[in-house]
């Protein structure tokens, strides 16, 4: 790759100085709301970003959905599609039964297409540990949503507590939840601060911020929250836990990625992105892979940048993969449903 | 458990990623689904009819210069002829007619076109160059929509001016661009039906293909004969059109060159005029304003239909403090524009409408390096054969240079700096022309504020191009007068009468 990545550096060490002394336990701490002796609140100052045209974001990635992409172009989109991809299983219903089967899945997602593994399997903390034993020894990697998913509303304590455990379990990558109630009331500091211990607690993990973007309610926000997330240090900025709709949108992706590119440009380190939750058939796939190259450029088709967070998605693509060597559609029973 | 098996299986195939990066395999539109034919004859009083001369002229496809087909040229017995029998058809048929009735006509045209328009599409751009994204999203969408608007307005052309009688002018004689070719016949065309005059109409000589499959479509639609003529033919066909005495009313949209001279010519005949010429807009870009969609709107703005756009924002005028971030954002952008084949969808920017206007704007782009503006330009690779250019901007300039002045109509733009709103204003309105302007800010009273002061025909804020049948589009200064689209576009087809 041309780009190298360049070590992490945030100025946590010295922000973190702000901070007031909160009592432990109490409801100050859950929420971090200013006390009297807090200033850490009006000390951060978020990022600068310029404002984003709503009209013109959705044009532009309309513009790119049009892409017309045939024959040899279409079967490598989707066979790369399949190697950005993060398997997802994140149900309370989850078992090792049904973790085991979708490493399986991952590992070898079809019995006679020539195709390659997915890029991870995504799973709850608990079942870590499974998708440790199945995948071992194997290029797919394991990633485990924490911090409290889906909502991110715990004490930072359990959140970080949840990290250190899924990463003790096997994770390669954590994928976290902002806290969207302190983005939206305005503590930009505490949605850093929580980013940068995080990240801190991931130790050799990767780091994948999910923003919930369905959550956040503008594009202006999602700018913020992009360059808030970059700047404390995640590796990845994700769009969607997929437990809230809207999730992935491709106006969404190309923001996020423009926000990436902006601060590649300005000579940061290399970020990732994962629009997750939305990008349910093949087509879809190859039009986020479109605003990709045209965004940030081929070097970042590739599964160390970008990943798709899906669970349906898969075999749509084997499908239409099998129809690009056969000339026919295959019944979905032809395809195993995990 | 079965991971256990799991042990003995593969070890998982990592994807090599592609060695040149992923690229796009050609996509091109079809051509099978319509047949053109090999020669056009010039369309007179509902029939197909030789030209007296017996000359013919070739048109060729600017993307590959092979030739399409053979077209009539029409000489000034032609056009005499034409007038005739559109004279005949209003005399005797259209001005008569209800105007409910006239509104069903035109509605068929306009349903006809919708029906059409894959064939259309696909000819506008092997004829004239332009990618067939455009011709396709853009052009043929809003060529039927303006027959369906203006066909709203025929019987209700009282509303448009309250308390006085619309009368129809007679004949008008119009003569069209080829940058837009079915797009300006609709735009002449349907407004001068509405109102209920007849119409001879000469496409430009390098694009007269879909005029004359519109001349079908009208024959399919039964329009009465004589109410459109379409006759083909260079700058003498357009002279012998504009100049003939039984003509009512003249509509021209082409170079401010020639639009002076038609206005001498006309001076004193009694022929109500509209001119919509030639253009330097202004692209104004503020340092508050939503950088990377006014990078998008900027690459719209003038590479679009490369460049051959009058109302292109061809001067793109950047607040001093945005201007590194925003040339370095074009730089990146004008890479991933993609150059070549008109008929693939996939294709950005098309191909040069003829050799002679390549000339013209391979001459200024020299104009523009000799004179020391620092040029840039995509790498992308150009086909071998047929009239292209790169997409193209120039940094470092300054208003009286030659490329800040003149129209290239192609895809290049000229890059200016300003220091405060006023200086932005006094320099978009520092050129003798007027058409478009626009203007990127994130602050509502600043767009207002700087609309008020444009002295420019279209202002469109925070996005640029925009067009819609509804909306009056002309400019000021010498870039013509009358106003087409909307209720303002029936005036010039129309005289107001006291009741």
């Amino acid at each position: 790759m041309a780009l190298k990545k360049k070590a992490v550096s945030t100025s946590r060490g010295a922000r973190s100085n702000g901070h007031a002394i909160v009592k432990p336990g109490s409801q100050d701490e859950a929420l971090h709301l200013p006390t009297g002796g807090d200033r850490r609140r009006h000390t951060y100052r978020p990022p600068h970003v310029p404002p984003v045209e709503a009209v013109g974001l959705e044009e532009r990635a309309a513009s790119l959905a049009k892409r017309s992409i045939k024959k040899a172009s279409k079967l490598e989109g989707l066979k790369m599609a399949i190697s950005m991809m993060d398997l997802t299983t994140l149900e309370g219903k989850d078992t090792p039964g049904k973790v085991v089967a979708m490493c399986r899945k991952a590992l070898r997602p079809h019995d006679r297409l020539d195709v390659p593994s997915c890029a991870a399997v995504c799973v709850y903390p608990n079942l870590v540990p499974v998708a440790k034993r199945a995948l071992a020894g194997s290029t797919v990697k394991i990633a485990s949503v924490a911090t409290a998913f889906p909502s991110g509303q715990s004490p930072l304590k359990v959140k970080l507590d949840d990290v250190r455990r899924a990463v003790e379990f096997g994770a390669d990558e954590i994928d976290m939840v902002i806290d969207r109630g302190a983005f939206l009331r305005g503590d930009y500091g505490k949605v850093f601060d929580e980013i940068a211990a995080t990240k801190e607690a991931c130790g050799r993990a990767h780091l994948k911020v999910i923003l919930e973007t369905g959550e956040l309610g503008t594009y202006d926000n999602v700018r913020l929250a992009s360059a808030i997330a970059i700047e404390a240090g995640g590796d990845f900025i994700k769009t969607s836990t997929g437990k809230v709709q809207p999730a992935a949108t491709l106006p969404v992706t190309l923001l996020m990625l423009e926000v990436i590119r902006d601060y590649v440009d300005d000579g940061w380190r290399v970020i990732g992105m994962k629009p997750a939750g939305g990008v349910r058939n093949a087509k879809q796939a190859l039009q986020y892979l479109c605003v990709v190259k045209e965004t940030l450029g081929d070097q970042w088709l590739d599964p160390d940048l970008f990943r798709f967070g899906a669970s349906a998605l898969l075999n749509d693509v084997l499908m239409q993969i099998e129809k690009e060597h056969t000339g026919r559609y295959a019944g979905e029973d032809y395809f195993s449903k995990d | 458990m079965a991971s256990k098996e799991l042990a003995t299986v593969t070890q998982g195939t990592a994807l090599r990623p592609p060695k040149h990066g992923w690229q796009y395999a050609p996509s091109p539109e079809g051509t099978d689904h319509f047949k053109l034919k090999p020669r056009y004859e010039l369309f007179i009083g509902g029939k197909w009819v030789e030209p007296q001369s017996g000359k013919y002229f070739k048109t060729i496809n600017p993307a590959t210069e092979t030739v399409i087909a053979e077209v009539a040229e029409a000489s000034a017995e032609d056009v005499d002829r034409a007038v005739r029998a559109a004279r005949a058809a209003y005399d005797t048929v259209w001005s008569r007619m209800r105007a409910s009735e006239r509104a069903k006509y035109i509605y068929r045209i306009a349903r006809r076109i919708q029906e059409r328009s894959r064939e259309l599409a696909v000819v506008e751009s092997l004829d004239g160059g332009k990618p067939i994204k455009e011709s396709r999203d853009v052009d043929l969408p809003l060529a039927a929509a303006h027959f369906f608007h203006y066909a709203g307005w025929a019987d209700k052309l009282a509303y448009a001016i309250p308390g006085r009688r619309a009368r129809p002018l007679g004949v008008a004689g119009q003569v069209i661009p080829w940058n837009f070719p079915l797009l300006m016949a609709a735009w002449k065309l349907a407004p001068a039906l509405a109102c209920g005059n007849t119409v001879v109409l000469k496409p430009a000589e390098t694009t007269p293909l879909t005029a004359l499959l519109l001349a079908e479509i009208l024959e399919e639609c039964e329009l009465p004969p004589g109410v459109v003529n379409i006759v083909t033919g260079a700058g003498v066909t357009g002279g012998a059109v504009v100049n003939h005495p039984d003509v009512n009313k003249v509509a021209f949209t082409g170079s401010t060159g020639v639009g002076k001279r038609i206005q001498r010519d006309l001076a004193g005949s009694n022929k109500k005029l509209t001119l919509e010429l030639g253009g330097k807009a202004a692209n104004i870009v503020f340092a508050d304003a939503a950088i990377d969609q006014a990078v998008e709107g900027i690459i719209n703005g003038i590479y679009f239909n490369q460049g051959h756009v009058c109302c292109a924002g061809s001067r793109l005028l950047v607040e001093e403090s945005a201007h590194d971030t925003l040339v370095r954002k074009l730089t990146r952008r004008i890479e991933n524009l993609r150059v070549g084949d008109p008929l693939d969808k996939n294709t950005d920017v098309g191909a040069i409408n003829s050799r002679m206007q390549l000339e013209k704007i391979q001459e200024l782009v020299a104009a523009g390096v000799s004179e020391g503006c620092m040029i840039h330009q995509s790498h992308a690779q150009l086909p071998s054969k047929g009239f292209f250019f790169a997409p193209t901007f120039f940094t470092g300039v300054s208003q009286s240079h030659r490329i800040a002045q003149e129209e290239i109509f192609g895809p290049v733009l000229s890059v200016i700096t300003f220091r405060t709103p006023e200086e932005a204003v006094e320099k978009a309105n520092n050129t003798h022309y007027g058409l478009s302007a626009g203007i990127w800010t994130d602050k509502a009273a600043k767009v207002f504020w700087m609309a008020k002061r444009m002295r420019a025909g279209v202002v469109w804020a925070n996005t640029f191009n925009k067009f819609d049948a509804t909306s009056p589009f002309g400019g000021f200064k010498e870039s013509g007068f009358g106003r087409e689209g909307g209720r303002a576009g029936l005036m010039p087809y129309l005289n107001a009468e006291g009741v």
